[in-house]
């Protein structure tokens, strides 16, 4: 068979395909599979799920259709692509919903044996669309996953029903040919995953290697396309695949772990959030509680009781959760415990939206409480990345006594991308921020002389006996006091420790040109699609400027300044303008708002044609 | 732990003014969760009195031990994350009729499921005070208040039974005005190894003056309430002339003779369905029973909590974080 190599231009060497079919088609896993078989083949990764609210629609229609995208190849891979190159589609419904995600002369795999009539009907076609020449501008290739399947599985004895459910590892095996990917990891992922059920393991294996030889046998396909390995450079070390639900889960106890102190997780199932709390309950190996409880209100309530009693303690929710919190989060502001809140967004207001994603809680968690309420505000820029800012959440959590909300969203938690593993041994150590072994405080609120800290004393020890809670307090002491200017001095104190929180960053980093006279500043998960589109424009000799948002409250110190530099600047986030107007964009004409309100990330080429026409205004 | 006979009330005293209105019930309470303490013997250090909003729930302010006044019906949450961040603590929630039953009634049932070796001190006196008197949700129908003019419509809320219903393993009932038979039953509740809830009728002398007079003046007492002991018949009365049988699946009242006190129920803390019988009671109808109205062992939520932290370590390793880290799908790059 003859193969043709794409490209290994940047542009070029990365390879976007998307999968579509009923969400009980095995779609997810599928998705899974052709990742993390790409990353062990050395390649960068990013992927993007799209699945509907409901967990089965029926059958056949647009609303059940689940889907996954992902982008391959050499070099950095910021996103899962604006456009894929191939897309597989299991049925009418995926295709009616997915043909916009293809390129135009992209390969188009549809599984023949789904489109009949009913199927078509259910779909929303009023003529089949194979027939009507609306696919003209696509290199269809009609297959019969499903009944080439059950050929390939007829010796297996397994039952109709068990036969049919391993279609999808068909569609891979034959998109593992197109794209020559490696057959192993998966077999041999299967013989561990069904280790107890070695029948069910042979049947998904013998399907992945009949779509494979499908895939060289058919005239269907002419090419076969070989990612080109020369600019695969990756630093020696172990490397997994994880979506940012899992980094976050991960960045959490490994934080425990350098705390020196249990990791308490009291948290209530919300989606798109719901996997932190199910990740972190299967590692009560590693000293975690996990604690599911009633409602909202008490998953937080709890988490802020072993706070009290002295453990690192985190709750997890998306915003209908988080605006349930919002009473305590105030509690824990003015009692100052340390507490990591991680906030999913997904699209609002109220339930809006919740498999979608958004940045539209931004503002909810700098202020959305009463009162004068300063905390900490973290924003994860990657799948990976959320590894890296829990553990950063945790950190300044215990080191300042303060809760800290660390912002994800939907598309970094179930996107993923290659981690390389980090040293346990080479991260940070951390520590409360007042030393209990080097200070002995005057009361529980005593403060540290550097981090403006108070003491982090709890239940059972002893001469540590104190009150907390909402009322004002007296400084030093905590005792409930209503002096009007013992109040004023605890606003400013409380402010005043928070802002000393920005001491304790990273530089902000540059990307782009320094010179130039745009500088677009991104907050979140934006950074993928905001990257790609810089880089492609400096390799074009376009001038323009980038830094990228991690810690959003208090807001870096090297950011003002920077700002002045720059005589336009563009803050591209998916919600209304909620940085553009933190960032004072309202009154200043140098700023330039750029609002998605999809459920979908940016389009690289959206963030590239936006660049270009604020230059050229 | 000290030696019981070396501490004293006053040692669960911080020296704090205590700024209740002079006459109020939480006095006495104060004072009896103070005594029990020191009868028991326990260690200030290692004790958390954990309250909600309200006159009462700033009761953690006049102790010596470590205190939380959180939010209103939110003592309980606060109270079930310490515990189990360290069961070995002891663990107190001060809470009232508002606080317990309206704003916090979900976290008041969970907690009666979970059984965590926490004790529960419901203030019921039937009036929100520290909002300045408005009908509460244990405020009898008709109760005229500052929201309720003309009078409530609300039926009122009764908190033994949704305790037990909601699978208390331990539930009382006590008056502020009896703190012999308060601190005897306290202790009890500490010992008791699991959820311990106790509703206190107490007094509020500015906004529900006297609500509970019935039950603690001496010439109503022995026919509005009866004194429940483990073991012994169900009698109440200045002679112990009246009792409780069983007519049906009901409660009854009968006059005692010679010929049928052998059929009035002996009390058995131990007896579910008669623990949730009595705890419907109400006057004037019947009596309303005082004292330990179910007492019994089952699995603590921590206990639980801790075996399967053994499964895990058995199943899965102790502490290997690297390996969590690599997870199962991992490949190297060398």
């Amino acid at each position: 068979m003859e193969k043709e190599a794409v490209s290994s231009t940047h542009q070029l060497s990365q390879v976007s395909i998307r999968f579509a079919g009923d969400s009980g088609d095995g779609i997810q896993l599928t998705g899974e599979r052709f990742t993390t078989t790409s990353a062990i083949m050395g390649e960068e990764v990013a992927t993007l799920t799209d699945f509907p609210a409901e967990i089965r629609a029926p059958l056949g229609t647009v609303g059940g259709v689940s889907g996954f995208q992902l982008s391959f190849g050499a070099g950095d891979v910021f996103t899962a692509g604006d456009e894929v190159n191939a897309l597989v589609v299991m049925n009418p419904a995926a295709l009616k919903i997915n043909l916009m995600h293809l390129k135009k002369k992209g390969i188009l795999i549809i599984n023949k044996d789904s489109f009949v009539e009913k199927n078509i009907q259910k779909a929303g076609y009023d003529t089949d669309p194979r027939e009507d020449g609306s696919l003209k501008d696509y290199q269809l290739v009609e297959v019969g996953i499903t009944s080439m399947t059950k050929e390939a599985l007829k010796e297996t004895g397994l039952k109709p029903k068990d036969v049919e459910r391993c279609k999808n590892f068909f569609a891979l095996g034959l998109t593992f040919w197109l794209y020559q990917r490696d057959l192993t990891p998966t077999q041999d992922w299967l013989d561990l995953k069904f280790a107890k059920k070695p029948d069910v393991a042979n049947a998904n294996k013998l399907a992945l290697k009949a779509g494979w030889i499908f895939g060289e046998a058919t005239e269907l396909l002419v090419h076969s396309y070989e990612i080109d390995h020369k600019d695969v450079h990756r630093a020696p070390g172990l490397y997994r695949h994880v979506t940012g639900n899992k980094a976050l889960s991960l960045g959490l106890v490994t934080a425990s772990k350098k705390l020196e102190r249990p990791l308490f997780i009291g948290s209530y199932p919300i989606t798109p959030a719901t996997e932190v709390l199910q990740e972190l309950s299967a590692m009560k190996h590693l000293g975690v509680t996990s604690f599911q409880a009633e409602d909202e209100i008490a998953a937080i309530g709890s988490a802020i009781g072993a706070s009290f009693a002295g453990q690192l303690s985190v709750t997890s929710t998306s915003g209908p959760g988080f605006a349930l919190k919002s009473e305590f989060l105030n509690l824990a502001v003015i009692t100052e415990l340390p507490l990591v809140v991680v906030n999913v967004q997904r699209c609002g207001p109220s339930t809006g939206l919740p498999t979608k994603t958004e940045q539209a809680d931004l503002f909810q968690a700098l202020w959305g409480r009463n009162g004068e309420s300063p905390l900490v505000v973290l924003a994860a820029s990657s799948p990976v990345d959320c590894f890296k800012m829990a553990f950063e959440a945790a950190r300044l959590a215990v080191k300042y006594m303060t809760p800290v909300v660390l912002l994800s969203d939907n598309y970094l938690a179930n996107g993923s991308q290659v981690w390389k593993i980090p040293d346990v041994s080479s991260l940070p150590e951390l520590q409360p921020g007042y030393d209990l072994s080097k200070n002995t405080p005057d009361g529980p609120f005593s403060r540290d002389s550097i981090t403006m800290a108070r003491p982090w004393l709890s239940p059972g020890m002893p001469g540590s006996e104190h009150r907390l809670g909402g009322l004002e307090k007296e400084p030093v002491t905590g005792n409930v006091s209503f002096d009007a200017y013992g109040h004023e001095k605890m606003v400013h104190e409380r402010a005043d420790k928070i802002n000393l929180v920005a001491n304790d960053y990273p530089p902000l980093p540059m990307y782009g040109s320094e010179d130039a006279d745009l500088l677009v500043i991104g907050w979140g998960s934006t950074y993928g699609s905001i990257r790609w589109a810089v880089d492609k424009l400096t390799a074009k000799g376009i001038k323009v400027a980038f830094t990228h948002l991690r810690y959003l409250n208090p807001l870096p110190n090297d950011l003002k300044p920077l700002m002045k530099k720059f005589s336009k600047i563009l803050v591209p986030e998916n919600n209304m303008g909620q940085m553009y107007l933190r960032l004072g964009g309202e009154f200043n004409e140098k700023l330039v708002p750029f609002n998605k309100n999809t459920g979908t990330p940016f389009k690289e080429k959206e963030i590239e044609e936006k660049i270009l026409e604020v230059l050229e205004s | 732990m000290a030696e019981s006979t070396e501490l004293k009330a006053k040692d669960f005293s911080n020296g704090s003014d205590v700024k209740w209105c002079p006459g109020c019930g939480c006095f006495p309470i104060l004072k009896g969760v103070q005594r029990a303490m020191a009868e028991i013997g326990v260690d200030k250090s290692q004790q958390m009195v954990i309250s909600g909003i309200g006159c009462s729930s700033r009761f953690p302010y006049y102790m010596s031990t470590f205190g939380f006044h959180t939010l209103h019906g939110r003592a309980p949450t606060i109270a079930v994350g310490a515990k189990l961040a360290n069961p070995s603590l002891g663990a107190w929630i001060i809470t009232g009729d508002g606080d317990c039953l309206s704003i916090g009634g979900n976290h008041f049932i969970h907690l009666m499921r979970r059984n965590l070796d926490i004790n529960m001190l419901l203030f019921n006196n039937e009036i929100y005070g520290l909002t300045k008197g408005q009908a509460s949700p244990t405020s009898k129908t008709g109760t005229v208040s500052k929201t309720t003019p003309l009078g409530s419509v609300d039926t009122p809320m009764q908190a033994l039974p949704m305790a037990l219903s909601a699978g208390a393993s331990f539930a009382a009932r006590v008056l502020d005005s009896d703190i012999k038979t308060m601190v005897e039953v306290f202790k009890q509740a500490e010992a008791h190894k699991g959820t311990a809830f106790i509703e206190i009728l107490f007094n509020c002398v500015t906004f529900s003056d006297g609500i509970h007079d019935l039950y603690k003046k001496k010439d109503t007492k022995t026919v509005t309430t009866i004194k429940l002991t483990h073991g012994q018949p169900l009698l109440y009365g200045a002679e112990n002339e009246k009792g409780f049988v069983l007519d049906g699946t009901k409660l009854k009242v009968i006059d005692v003779t010679d010929t049928n006190k052998a059929e009035v129920l002996v009390f058995d803390d131990k007896d579910v369905n008669l623990s949730y019988l009595l705890s419907k009671l109400e006057y004037p109808e019947f009596p309303i029973p005082l004292g330990i109205l179910k007492k019994v062992e089952r699995p603590t939520y921590e206990a639980l909590y801790a075996a399967q932290v053994d499964d895990a370590i058995e199943k899965w390793g102790e502490g290997d974080l690297d390996k969590t880290l690599r997870g199962d799908d991992f490949w190297e790059t060398k």
